[in-house]
């Protein structure tokens, strides 16, 4: 600090160095120092996040359109499914790459959204009853959402070194911070005189959460899954500047060259993927009003072949 | 008349409710008679809910409360199934203090001794009808082909069959109400705590839904605890009314207690405009035959009409109607007093108590 004769009284903060970002690279040094700890779990997401891409990529292209064609008709309907199979032709069309690149990114995608819902759901019910607990999480969640990626890039690839692990680090903690947040709002916004007639029938603490609070929250769940399901999907740009393979490393490789037509290919591949995935997972929140109140095993494929065989 | 219940299985015992921090403090200012309600609101930052309520309830009475809002009724209901603890005063149910029951006794009394009906109704959007209605069987793991008898036995009970498979959004508010009342009675409680159940329906609902619940009350004979904003529906269904205000019961009785012998002003002006004509006995507007006969000089009786004591006014309006000799009330045989066109259009008014004499009271 540069105390005395200079000091300016109306502009103080330039004569005052507390040295945060020198003790904040600290942060460096300190995860260098533990990378050997984090190696057992980063070999086991590796090792997960790779079964999962090996296992879309084994299935040939025209198979796997098929089963997620299907997938978004038992979800959202015989429409969607239509605008969904041509989203995904267009993704095939767009180069002859584009497919097995698409399921790479899908791959770090899945496995990013499977964690965040591990780490989200829970945290979200708890910061839906407690008042307390959200007001901590909330400055956190927010700094999450807000900080630029490229400020915990460096500390997270010290960490854990560059490849598919960070990237879905790197995803989570921008993705996450929605489905946490939408949980707690679906959790709190249920009918409390439903809750409380539910306790004036002897229902216990655990019953309340999973019979009524959880069922009645799920619509703004599914919105908050939605919600994390494009946040990862904007964040594989950025991850593929450590090293994460698929169509965001396309785009980055084509910015680097000047090539507008690659980056395109690319970019128009992360927009059908974030289509299809959008119309399939909107689909699951449709609330059971919207759906006519028939059951899943009622509707879609799953109900044409129930139909199927209770005419035999 | 006069309900005498041998058994009281609800009983309430002192129960003050106050909201605030300093709530115990409230308690001995307000039982001293230091502070009033405002005083205690503004100097100690709490709110009186419910002043020393004491009550009991026999088996197979209803028992109505009736306030307007902010009286405190729906705090005090929802002290007897504890869904509010009691900042001082216990809840008895059949002998058992609510107020010391673990949690486990507290969710098998609430899930097989008390149902309950709220005016929000309440039902759960993602359920069916049959899944709304067997909740507290469900809850206390009865095994589904159980449940779903019950649950058609319950819809059936109140006019509902056929509906069991539709959700609660497809139903319009008074078969929404039916669930309610449904879900209630399926485990076969012993009490039924009604939260102003007819109080959001449109007035010919309410009126059919409550001869729904008296249909079904006859039938099933359940201990009733009945809150309401509506005097005509107090007394309608309630075998007693109490009246309550600003947190404070003000008067216990019979309908016809409450309405010929209101306990203070307020209450007065409550029953002001009840007709009396279904309500008022003719024990309480007649005159001693004696005293009719010295004042009149009369001494045939025989061509007059004959009631009953018990008689409403109504029977006796029609009794009078085409005659011009008042009406004679007989105890079996014996002629114990005289009804005369005055008071008889006296009593129709509300003011019949100037000439019952010291007969009124049972």
């Amino acid at each position: 600090m540069a105390e005395g004769q200079n000091f300016n009284w109306l502009d103080p903060f330039s004569s005052i160095d507390l040295g945060i970002a020198e003790h904040s690279d600290g942060i460096k040094q300190w995860a260098i120092e533990h990378r050997e700890a984090i190696q057992p779990f980063k070999f086991f997401f590796d090792s997960l996040i790779q079964g999962i891409e090996r296992g879309f990529l084994a299935v040939p292209p025209l198979v796997m359109l098929l089963i997620l064609v299907v997938i978004a008709w038992q979800t959202a309907g015989r429409r969607t499914a239509l605008y969904v199979a041509v989203a995904l032709v267009v993704l095939g069309l767009l180069s002859p790459e584009a497919w097995p690149l698409a399921m790479t990114t899908l791959a770090i995608v899945v496995a990013a959204v499977i964690l965040a819902v591990i780490i989200g759901l829970p945290l979200g019910i708890i910061a839906g009853k407690s008042d307390r607990f959200e007001a901590v999480l909330r400055p956190i969640l927010d700094t999450m959402q807000t900080i630029p990626a490229f400020v915990y890039l460096v500390p997270v690839v010290m960490l854990i070194g560059i490849g598919n692990v960070a990237g879905v680090i790197v995803t989570i903690i921008f993705a996450l911070a929605p489905l946490i947040r939408l949980t707690s709002l679906g959790i709190r916004s249920v009918n409390p005189s439903v809750v409380e007639a539910a306790r004036a029938f002897g229902a216990t603490p655990a019953q309340i959460m999973f019979k009524v609070e959880l069922p009645m929250a799920t619509p703004t769940i599914f919105a908050g899954l939605n919600q994390t399901i494009m946040l990862s999907l904007s964040m594989v740009v950025i991850a593929s500047m450590i090293s994460v393979r698929g169509l965001g490393n396309e785009v980055l490789r084509a910015m680097g060259r000047l090539d507008a037509g690659k980056a395109i290919v690319g970019g128009l591949g992360i927009v059908m993927l974030a289509i299809v995935l959008d119309r399939i997972t909107q689909g699951l929140g449709r609330s059971g009003r919207d759906r006519g109140h028939r059951n899943w095993w009622q509707t879609g494929p799953i109900g044409l072949i129930v139909r199927l065989i209770d005419r035999k | 008349m006069g309900y005498k219940s041998q058994e009281a299985v609800i009983r309430c015992d002192g129960i003050w409710k106050v909201f605030g921090a300093r709530a115990k403090d409230a308690i001995k200012a307000v039982k001293s008679g230091q502070l009033s309600k405002a005083d205690v609101r503004d100097k100690l930052d709490c709110v009186v809910g419910v002043r020393d309520a004491s009550f009991s309830v026999g088996r197979g009475e209803i028992f109505c409360i009736m306030g307007l809002s902010g009286s405190g009724k729906s705090t005090l209901i929802r002290h007897i199934n504890r869904l509010i603890e009691p900042t001082d005063g216990a809840v008895y149910i059949e002998g058992r203090n609510v107020n010391a029951m673990g949690a486990k006794e507290l969710r098998q009394l609430r899930a097989e001794k008390i149902g309950m009906v709220f005016q929000s109704m309440a039902l759960m959007p993602h359920r069916n009808v049959r899944d709304n209605v067997a909740f507290a069987l469900e809850v206390r793991g009865v095994p589904e082909a159980k449940r779903h008898q019950v649950a058609r036995e319950a819809i059936e009970a109140v006019e509902l069959t056929g509906w069991d498979l539709k959700y609660p959004d497809e139903l319009s508010g008074g078969m929404q109400q039916r669930v309610g009342l449904a879900r209630a009675i399926a485990a076969n409680p012993s009490i039924l705590l009604m939260d102003e159940p007819f109080s959001a329906l449109d007035p010919l609902i309410r009126y059919q839904l409550q001869g729904t619940f008296m249909q079904l009350s006859a039938d099933l004979h359940k201990t009733t605890l009945f809150i309401t904003h509506d005097l005509d529906e107090a007394i309608r269904i309630g075998d007693r009314i109490a009246i309550m205000k600003d947190g404070v019961l003000v008067q216990i009785g019979t309908p016809e207690e409450i309405v010929t012998n209101p306990a203070d002003d307020y209450v007065a002006d409550f029953v002001g405009g009840i007709s009396k004509l279904d309500l008022v006995t003719a024990a309480k507007v007649m005159q001693p035959l004696e005293k009719y006969r010295q004042s009149n000089h009369v001494q045939d009786v025989g061509g007059w009409p004959v009631a009953r004591p018990e008689d409403k006014l109504n029977t006796l309006v029609d009794l009078s109607v085409g005659t011009n000799h008042p009406v004679l009330v007989k105890d079996g045989d014996l002629d114990i007093g005289v009804v005369t066109k005055d008071a008889l259009l006296r009593g129709i008014q509300g003011g019949g108590e100037r000439h019952s004499g010291k007969r009124g009271a049972h």
